[in-house]
């Protein structure tokens, strides 16, 4: 059906992926271009029905109050959903957001205005409010456009575009059948699919032109089980950036077994005594620990503007000699990375601390121009309408010396986590706290009793220095983080060896 | 696009969903336009302006149903994006619950004006609005040595929609908003403590942001010296402004998909005590120039005064009319509104002058609850109090409990509630409260 949309109206109607449309060739030609990584710039041009004379025109007219510099952000972003509750398939929903930012700098203020028109009338109009940020006469030469090309992260084998929402639902009923035939205790499943497929292009005032073709997949399950008078409940998601490739019988099984066996054990979980302990951070998603006490605080906006308490620690020693650090965009397919960040500049490995010592924070382009460094990469957005600021991409520690059950013997009194939910810091004050879905009491060096529901608190420098083991075993985790910070949430991945801390303090019950 | 272009368009969309195999079509059309600007050492730091539409779309086909959004709204787009969507929801399961509500149920016009709607809004000079953020930073000069910097924020938002609902629902509303808001932050020995302070309104005239700048600083500058204390069972007095964070997790519990998937722990809580008698609880959507009042909700069902909890006793849920049909009970609303509470005779200041030993609650920092069981743990900044005296504040510190039993520890709901929010709540004074420290 609708064999004969243009590739313009089939870009911008979208739905596309829910039904399966029959694609226009000339559009899969472009789609096979941009999951290989093989698409040019006048692809995405026509994308976008922009060409490189209109674009300079708006960068002109952003500049003409006298900004330094200007950008242009591109963004197509289609996005598909399907839920299942009570064993039905009966919720799916889509969205298409489409529109360009502009954004205006002038020293270290900001102009920004965006557009969900992409033409020339409607750019130049919020190029004018974008420039109001500078109030000079002065002329900017606007540079000629020079592609940049960036390695791909996340070449994808089948787009989502190509797969109709019926290829999606058999692996949501598969993954509702398999939690409910492992445990007669399951009495509730609801199960979450989502997709989305970005096509993003960036230029610049100093002739900077690059593109970059983002998916997205994630599939999860809740799970309720009763037993009893008691009910308990545990949530699973898992997401890459990949195609449909992603759903597979083996993640539908990793997915179901995660749920049943943590549901289980919280039926024997208790809330633990309060108080300071050491603890213990199982590897994979205890990165939490990273992304709270040290990688926001790592984040050069903070610190540019001396809010930070690490502000004024870059150089010095902030951990053991083992601890390794790094904020990394470059990890294949993983939640967090990006080809490019959202001002255009490549992707990378960033190392926070190298050897125990604060070697560098998170830049975007304001902060590594007041620091005089280059760009991190790290300069994110969640869509168009909003402007850049450092963030996080994909941070973990690198494996040390101890080995996992060397750590866990260490501790006579205190707990083991390996399970969260959500976490957040205080940047000036330092202070950050996650929340702990499951773990386990560490009694004479051995795992006893489970925990549950408890939220942990410690202070970033301080816990820094406290980590005084590392395993030897790395874990990347695959979980579903979204990172929120100034009003806009962007897509985050973690990953940890175990670890212990010397001390935080752990939620739970006085005497 | 005008009321009357969003209107056409959104009967339009419905008509021809409709020739094209829905059965029924819920559609919202909006504009928003808002301008935010931010100064930080008196001089701009950024200025941003937004302009945005959208259309929402629920499509009900052969009792199966599928939500939809999209920013393209010309109708080649549009056609195309319905077509798509509508043959789409065939592939979903049929569920008998999936229905429009009951028109007898929907807002059908009472001449009342909430007055949401500022029509001064766009006349405002940009000059006015920056030189607001301006005097905000500007009175903190000077204050202190120790401020690192202060950063003020001016924003303001339109927002005008329609809603069309094919079994008979027509309606337009439009609601102006301002914002200015300051956060401080000061340099101490080992930490860099912040603070905050904001007004808002439905009305630019009824904004007065004078001294918002120095209560930023001056909450900051209490935080000077902030330290861990040790565990143990304390006196916690919930300031009004933080008072929401904690019962947002208590009401989820309220909501009619968490109990009908089994994930509530207030279910079968109905017309039963789930907190001390000193809690009462109204969601009151009428209230004029309320920050979230509404004549109608987001499914179109006629919005009116309801009881949450009546001196500790459970009299509603929130229910929507998809999760009412499943637990077979009648629709109230999927979501809260402005709530208000019954209010005692003392303040914060009276309130802490009779705490032997107890911490107010200054800030929350992260935590979560866990909706089926009851369990909660979150992080916290506070006050200790001694002999009714601050002595000194403390951070790092973590709450715990379970709301099936916290909220019976409350003795005392303050006389002081924040009238400009939408959750109008008081200081809130409770005794023997679970901290971890040292």
């Amino acid at each position: 059906m609708n064999k004969d949309f243009s590739r313009r109206d089939f870009l911008k109607t979208g739905s596309v992926g829910l039904a399966g449309v029959v694609l226009a060739p000339s559009f899969l030609n472009l789609l096979t271009s941009c999951t290989n990584g093989t698409a040019s710039l006048s692809d995405y041009m026509s994308h976008f029905e922009v060409n490189e004379e209109m674009m300079q025109k708006v960068i002109e007219t952003a500049l003409s109050r006298g900004g330094d510099y200007c950008d242009l952000f591109f963004e197509h972003t289609i996005s598909n959903y399907i839920s299942l509750q009570d064993n039905a398939v009966n919720r799916a929903g889509s969205n298409i957001d489409f529109g360009v930012g502009v954004r205006v700098l002038k020293g270290d203020q900001t102009g920004y205005a965006y557009s969900e028109d992409v033409n020339l009338e409607a750019m130049q109009k919020v190029a004018k409010t974008a420039a109001n940020i500078a109030n000079t006469s002065k002329v900017v030469d606007v540079s000629k456009f020079q592609a940049v090309d960036v390695p791909n992260y996340y070449k994808v084998n089948t787009p989502w575009e190509q797969i109709s929402i019926d290829s999606k639902i058999p692996f949501l009923k598969k993954l509702n059948d398999k939690i409910f035939s492992m445990d007669e205790k399951v009495i509730k499943v609801s199960v979450d699919f989502s997709e989305s497929t970005s096509f993003i292009m960036i230029v610049n005032s100093e002739g900077k032109l690059v593109q970059d073709y983002r998916p997205m997949v994630s599939l999860g399950a809740s799970c309720i089980m009763e037993k009893g008078d008691r009910k308990e409940s545990f949530s699973v998601s898992k997401s890459l950036r990949k195609g449909f490739e992603f759903l597979t019988d083996e993640l539908v099984d990793e997915i179901a077994n995660e749920a049943i066996e943590r549901t289980n054990v919280l039926f024997d979980a208790v809330i633990p005594i309060a108080g300071e302990m050491p603890v213990v951070l199982g590897a994979g998603s205890s990165g939490i620990l990273l992304h709270e006490a040290i990688g926001h605080a790592f984040e050069a906006d903070f610190n540019r503007k001396k809010e930070s308490i690490f502000s004024d620690k870059m150089g010095k020693e902030v951990a053991k000699p083992f601890v390794n650090i790094i904020d990394d965009g470059t990890v294949a397919f993983s939640r967090g990375s990006i080809n490019v960040d959202d001002e255009g500049n490549p992707s990378q490995k960033t190392y926070m601390v190298k050897d125990g010592v604060l070697n560098s924070y998170l830049h975007d382009r304001l902060s590594a121009q007041y620091y005089q460094v280059d760009p991190t990469g790290n300069g994110r957005r969640q869509s168009f309408r909003y402007s850049p600021v450092p963030r996080m991409r994909n941070t973990y520690m690198e494996a040390g010396p101890h080995t996992k059950e060397e750590i866990i013997t260490s501790v006579n009194n205190g707990v083991y986590v390996d399970s969260f939910t959500n976490g957040q810091v205080k940047i000036g004050a330092g202070d950050f706290t996650f929340y702990v879905k499951a773990g386990y009491l560490i009694e004479n060096g051995k795992l006893t009793t489970p925990v549950k529901d408890i939220n942990l608190i410690g202070n970033g420098p301080a816990a820094l220095a406290d980590i005084t083991m590392v395993s030897n075993e790395f874990e990347m985790d695959y979980g579903t983080w979204t990172c929120g910070k100034a009003g806009q949430g962007v897509p985050a991945g973690m990953g940890m060896p175990s670890v212990k801390v010397a001390k935080l303090t752990v939620g739970g019950k006085n005497a | 696009m005008n009321k009357q272009e969003k209107f056409e368009l959104a009967n339009w969309t419905v008509d021809f969903a409709k020739s094209n195999g829905a059965d029924e079509v819920s559609v919202s059309i909006y504009n928003y336009k808002g301008s935010d600007i931010s100064i930080r050492k008196q001089k701009i730091d950024k200025i941003q302006e937004s302009i945005e539409r959208g259309l929402d779309i629920n499509f009900y086909v052969d009792n199966k149903y599928s939500s939809h959004s999209t920013n393209r709204l010309n109708k080649d787009s549009l056609e195309r994006f319905i077509t798509e969507a509508i043959a789409s929801t065939k592939y979903l399961s049929k569920d008998e619950f999936r229905v429009l509500p009951d028109p007898s149920m929907y807002f059908s016009g009472n001449g009342i004006d909430l007055k949401l709607y500022d029509s001064t809004y766009d006349t405002i000079d940009p000059k006015t609005k920056l030189d607001i953020a301006m005097q905000v930073e500007e009175e903190t000069l000077g204050m202190d040595d120790r401020i690192i910097a202060v950063t003020s924020n001016y924003g303001d938002g339109l927002v005008s929609r329609v809603r069309v609902i094919s079994n008979g629902f027509e309606a337009y509303e439009e609601s102006t908003s301002f914002r200015v808001s300051a956060s401080a932050s000061i340099k101490d020995a080992n930490s860099r403590p912040r603070g905050s302070d904001s007004v808002n309104s439905h009305f630019m005239s009824k904004i007065d942001a004078k001294g918002i700048g120095i209560v930023a600083v001056n909450r900051a500058l209490q935080r000077i010296g902030q330290q861990k204390i040790a565990s143990g069972k304390y006196v916690m007095l919930l300031e009004n402004r933080m008072a929401r964070s904690l019962l947002s997790s208590f009401l989820n519990g309220t909501n009619g998909s968490r109990l009908q998937q089994k994930r509530s722990f207030m279910e079968g809580m109905l017309n039963k005590k789930v907190a001390s008698e000193k809690l009462s609880i109204i969601d009151n959507p009428l209230i004029i120039s309320g920050s979230d009042s509404r004549l109608f909700d987001g499914e179109g069902l006629v919005a009116k005064t309801m009881p949450v909890i009546e001196k500790g006793v459970l009299k509603n849920y929130f229910i929507d009319t998809y999760y009412g049909k499943k637990l077979a009970m009648a629709p109230t609303t999927g979501r809260s509104s402005n709530l208000e509470f019954v209010y005692g005779n003392r303040d914060l200041d009276a309130m802490t002058n009779s705490i032997k030993k107890g911490i107010i609650i200054t800030g929350f920092n992260g935590g979560n609850s866990n909706s089926a069981t009851g369990d909660f743990s979150y992080g916290i900044d506070g006050l200790l109090v001694e002999n009714g005296k601050i002595v000194n504040p403390v951070s790092e510190m973590v709450i715990s409990g379970n709301h099936k039993t916290f909220w019976n520890k409350l003795v005392e709901v303050g006389n002081d509630p924040i009238t400009n929010r939408a959750w109008r709540t008081a200081s809130m004074l409770f005794e023997s409260v679970d901290f971890s420290g040292l």
